[in-house]
């Protein structure tokens, strides 16, 4: 069980929040244009990575705010924490 | 009990106050301070079970939670009945009530002790390998395993103690009450840390506490009289808690750490009663020190699992701190110099030490002096070979080892005995560490494991560190703390200490014999019963990992996790294999260190806490009408409502049938209401639904489907216009909470430029809904001056009113296909509205319906239920609804889905009708759909998804997805059934008025 720094409240207990699978995978804005290949890369393909991995989190039994954390799976360590639509502050 | 075997001068056992207890039926006496354990031994009761695979006897061999033999069932009450507790941990009370597990029917006449003369056919793996085959046998060999190979019995009755859950957060927990750990938390704490000092122990001080011999001394005290002073000293630190008989369950990540406190397993019965039993610490802490120990390893040799043969320092343990003789006549077998404490202790207790057989040459340090100068026989490079004694020792067989120790030469020696401590060296207790991610090293020079490298703020020392000596323990202690807490304690800079120093290593794994491997059993895991055959077996069979050795042989698998087995199984397998033991690794040592019972693990989360009950604001009501409840996700909802003996089935029937004929009244106050407000509002349901919401006028409503982005249906309801930018969207009950955050999800994530604001208000309204022909009527009585005329107030519109003075939203929506008003007013109200409601449409015979009634009447309408026609895999054209995607939106969620080419497939599930062929055939919800029954595999084309009997239509219809669907209507298929093929007919999925003329009747 991790510790998280939400942006908005602080550091609380990870059963206060829900993860939302990988983070920036933009919703193509005209989806009507795309391939059958290409919707489906942006719907169903998710990377599942050993390692660092950038991943959406909700503070679903707190702010209810979105926002973006960069962990490693292998060791639950978290290197960063930003808002929507902020840069990654790591690479 | 035997007098003889308890020494009267000792300060840790009050032997003054007696305490009753029951083995195996028998009334026995302890004292306050005893473990069951040291109860029984004083008592001479070495054997307290049967082993797992061979039944042999086994006795007590540890003092502690490595304790692999002596296993007991604890209280006999079906519901509070604890199987697998370790005799050496539980504290004797007034009561107590304990009895031998895995032996049938008695410890002393066990039937599937035949099992050990046969053991030549029992190897490892001897069940996968026998009982597979015939796979149909399976049933007749399992009753007889289950039976004579139990371990132990469940309770069969719910817990009736009180659990309980806390959380503790400090800056330095230091686990481990020892010597170590009592000297870290000092200086933790006196830096001005919030520090918590844990022990599983009733007591602190370790094996310290009872440490009284002239080899080990501090400032010229005893170290157990130094170390005394040192507790003393605890109570004055106000930075300090204590915790003692509290052990620590799990380490995880983030410091974050489960203890288990015992609160009331060592009080007398009728103590017990009402008090909370354990609590389950949350710890969370800035910093860790691991202060857990060590402890002893066994000697594998021939027969070693004896009753009566123990662990060296256990034996220490019982005379110096329990004041127990585990025996009159003692011999001990060892390795390394600790059995020579063991041997000094039972000398000035006045028990007789046989000797000390020693596999290392002679050797020299101040403990080994100290022991020949007390006259305590020596047998140097020697090595037991045998032991007797079937349900007890009574003699051992002893030989020299050869130069190279890889045999045994020379004459045997035959001793007799009635206990023998073996000592094998110790083993660093890193479970916690290893729990925690921490990686291990491996140390050659005393083949122990040691934490290494670990990403969390912690450290270990002590002899979990690997520190065996007492010199070092206290100056590594205190330095590694120290430097660990960035502080500079010198509290102990200058201590004079005396402490004997091990010169002489050496160990032998698998210890030699007179005999060839395959006629002796020399036994790793006590509990599981595996031998070291078993281990070489299994490598010459080609096992290779450590992990599928252990899964193969069942070595370390046990209740104990292999405390104990683990390093031998290593040591024989690196030998064996010719491989260094730091190369193989460990296996996993996974949570909890000792078992946990689930009460303590679900804690105050039982019964009515177990989860959330929503009760809506009319739920009285319907209990005080007898209403039969249905659960919908946590809500309580009334499901029908039975008058006189009427079953479900029949009240169902009269609901649907008055709903129609005149009037009904169902609470819908469960459905899900978010109010959506913004200047964007319009646009964001134009993204979230189907169909195009724009140009909705104020004060009407649409039904609007959702769907997720594969364009799979996900939720629908009606959503209402209350005014420019104000929207009151309803959803089905259980979705209400997905559909927010979904919604949240989006409107945060990918549309933020949107003005948009959402509110779940399903709480704060209740809602009344009253439907039929008399419907109108009713509403007209509670609320006169609103203009119910159809060109005033149409169906799919809302007004606001006034019902005596308080503002309500009246909908004149419809989920049953009557002409029909939804009343939504604030929650406080809502029992009163449904009251006057009632009471206005007596004379209508309005009839209150529940769930089921309104499952009914929509599957005549043919009106989906989001979640029970549909699974996920539906598509609003699969349900025939085409009519509510707008093409002519450039985009909504899901919308791009719609036409990959997997849903735009003609022959997917798609919702149909079906009626039986005979009316009164009612099918069953979930039943297959086939278009033959003579053909064997026969093609599922679809199941059943609602069905019901109509007492409008007088006949039995269904809704059921059925592959290629739509072009079917009018086929027949089957729905097989176990006892009978029933014929059915596809329809149209709408059975009552077509032309929805009794919307507006
Ligand atoms: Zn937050």
């Amino acid at each position: 069980m991790f510790l998280i720094n939400c942006p908005y409240c602080g550091e609380r207990d990870q059963s206060e929040f829900s993860a939302g699978g990988e983070a920036h995978i933009v919703r193509p804005k005209q989806p009507t244009e795309l391939s059958d290949d290409q919707w489906a890369e942006f719907l169903f393909m998710r990377k599942n990575i050993k390692g660092v991995q950038f991943e959406r989190w909700n503070h679903a039994h707190g702010c209810r705010k979105w926002f973006n954390m960069v962990r490693d799976t292998s060791n639950d360590k978290i290197h960063a924490v930003y808002k929507m639509g902020e840069k990654p502050p790591i690479k | 009990m035997s007098k003889n075997l308890r020494i009267t001068n000792n300060k840790f056992i009050d032997q003054t106050t007696k305490i009753s207890f029951k083995f195996d039926g028998k009334t026995l006496y302890g004292f306050k301070g005893d473990t069951l354990a040291s109860a029984l031994l004083a008592n001479n009761i070495h054997l307290v079970g049967r082993s797992f695979k061979y039944h042999r006897p086994r006795g007590i061999m540890a003092c502690g939670s490595e304790e692999p033999n002596a296993i007991v069932q604890v209280g006999n009450d079906a519901s509070i009945t604890e199987p697998n507790t370790r005799a050496t941990e539980i504290e004797l009370y007034e009561g107590l009530e304990a009895s031998s597990q895995n032996c049938w029917p008695s410890v002393n006449f066990d039937i599937g002790a035949v099992n050990n003369f046969f053991s030549p056919l029992i190897p490892a793996a001897f069940y996968y390998k026998t009982f597979m085959w015939p796979a149909n046998f399976w049933k007749l060999y399992e009753y007889f395993i289950r039976k004579s190979a139990g371990l132990g019995k469940s309770p069969t009755e719910p817990d009736k103690d009180i659990y309980d859950h806390r959380y503790l957060h400090c800056d330095v927990l230091v686990v481990g009450g020892g010597i170590s750990g009592i000297m870290a938390a000092k200086v933790a704490a006196k830096s001005n840390l919030n520090t918590v000092l844990i022990d599983d122990k009733n007591n602190l001080g370790g094996t310290t506490l009872f440490q009284k011999n002239e080899c080990f001394k501090i400032n010229s005290f005893y170290s157990n009289d130094w170390l005394r002073k040192e507790i003393e000293t605890l109570n004055s630190l106000k930075n300090l808690t204590i915790k003692t008989r509290t052990s620590l369950a799990a380490y995880h990540s983030y410091n974050y750490l489960l203890a288990r406190e015992n609160l009331t397993d060592h009080l007398d019965l009728n103590e017990k009663r009402d008090k909370i039993r354990q609590r389950l610490w949350k710890i969370r802490a800035k910093k860790v020190i691991i202060a857990t120990g060590a402890m002893e390893r066994p000697l594998i040799f021939s027969n070693n699992d004896r009753p009566g043969i123990m662990l060296s320092s256990s034996i220490k343990k019982y005379i110096d701190y329990y004041g127990v003789k585990c025996g009159q006549k003692i011999s001990l077998f060892t390795n390394n110099d600790s059995a020579y404490e063991t041997a000094i202790s039972l000398n000035n207790s006045g028990v007789i030490v046989n000797s000390v057989i020693d596999i290392r040459n002679k050797t020299n340090s101040l403990i080994v002096k100290q022991a020949e100068k007390l006259g305590i026989k020596i047998y140097w490079k020697s090595s037991v070979v045998n032991t007797s004694g079937y349900k007890k020792i009574n003699s051992i067989e002893f030989m020299k080892l050869s130069d190279d120790a890889t045999t045994v030469i020379g004459k045997k020696i035959k001793e007799k005995c009635d206990c023998l401590g073996i000592s094998g060296g110790w083993t660093p207790r890193v479970h916690l560490f290893t729990q925690s991610g921490g990686k291990l090293k491996f140390r050659d020079v005393d083949n122990v494991f040691l934490p290494d490298k670990s990403e969390l703020d912690q450290i270990s020392i002590g002899s979990c560190n690997g520190d065996f000596e007492l010199d070092d323990v206290i100056k590594n202690s205190v330095n590694l703390t120290n430097k660990f807490l960035k502080i500079n304690n010198n509290d102990y800079e200058n201590l004079e200490i005396i402490s004997s120093k091990e010169i002489d290593k050496k160990n032998i794994w698998l210890l030699p014999s007179d005999k060839p491997l395959g006629k002796t059993k020399q036994f790793l895991d006590f509990q599981n019963d595996s031998t070291a055959n078993d281990v070489k077996l299994a490598l010459r069979e080609g096992f290779k990992s450590i992990e599928h050795v252990k899964r193969y042989t069942t070595t370390g698998m046990a209740t104990d996790q292999g405390k104990l087995s683990n390093m031998h199984a290593l040591g024989i397998i690196a030998e064996t294999a010719g491989v260094k033991m730091g190369e193989l690794g460990t296996t996993t040592f996974r949570p909890p260190y000792t078992p946990l019972t689930f009460g303590t693990i679900v804690g105050r989360n039982v019964g009515e806490f177990f989860d959330t009950t929503r009760k809506t604001p009319i739920h009285e009501w319907h209990v005080e009408n007898k209403a039969e409840f249905e659960n919908v996700g946590q809500w309580k909802r009334a499901w029908y409502y039975p008058i006189g003996n009427e079953n479900m089935h029949e009240a169902v029937q009269r609901e649907s049938k008055a709903a129609r004929d005149s009037a009904g009244i169902l609470d819908a106050s469960t459905l899900g209401k978010i109010d959506i407000q913004g200047s964007d509002a319009s646009e964001f349901l134009n993204r979230i639904y189907t169909n195009a919401w724009s140009k909705l006028e104020i004060g009407k409503c649409r039904y609007g489907l959702m769907l997720n982005e594969d364009g799979m249906v996900y939720d629908d309801g009606v959503t209402t216009r209350l005014s420019e930018n104000h929207y009151l969207m309803t959803t089905t009950t259980g979705g209400a909470a997905n559909v927010l955050s979904k919604m949240e999800d989006y409107l945060q994530t990918e549309w933020p430029e949107l003005d948009v604001y959402l509110t779940s208000v399903t709480d704060h309204y209740g809602t009344v809904s009253i439907c039929g022909p008399n419907s109108k009527r009713i509403l007209t009585k509670i609320i006169p001056d609103l203009d119910l005329s159809d060109k005033e107030f149409p169906h799919m519109s809302f007004k606001n009113a006034l019902i005596d003075n308080i503002k309500c939203r009246v909908m004149r929506i419809s989920f049953t296909g009557e002409h029909s008003y939804e009343i939504n007013i604030q929650s406080s109200y809502a029992k009163s509205v449904w009251e006057k409601c009632f009471e206005a449409g007596k004379e209508f015979n309005i009839t209150p319906y529940g769930t089921e009634t309104m499952h009914l009447l929509r599957a005549e309408k043919g009106f989906i239920i989001a979640g029970q026609d549909t699974d996920g895999t539906m598509t609003p054209v699969d349900l025939q609804m085409d009519w509510i995607i707008n093409k002519k939106k450039y985009d909504f969620i899901g919308k791009r889905s719609l036409y990959r080419s997997d849903t735009i497939r003609e022959d997917r599930k798609q919702l149909v009708g079906l009626l039986t062929d005979d009316p009164n055939e009612i099918l069953e919800e979930g039943a297959q759909i086939v278009s033959e029954t003579n053909s064997q595999p026969v093609e599922m084309l679809g199941h059943v998804t609602s069905s019901y009997y109509s007492p409008n239509l007088n006949k039995s219809i269904a809704l059921a997805v059925v592959k290629n669907g739509k072009k079917l209507k009018g086929q027949k298929m089957f729905v097989p059934m176990k006892d009978k093929n029933i014929s059915v007919t596809i329809t149209d999925t709408v059975f009552l008025d077509k032309e929805n003329k009794r919307l507006n009747a």
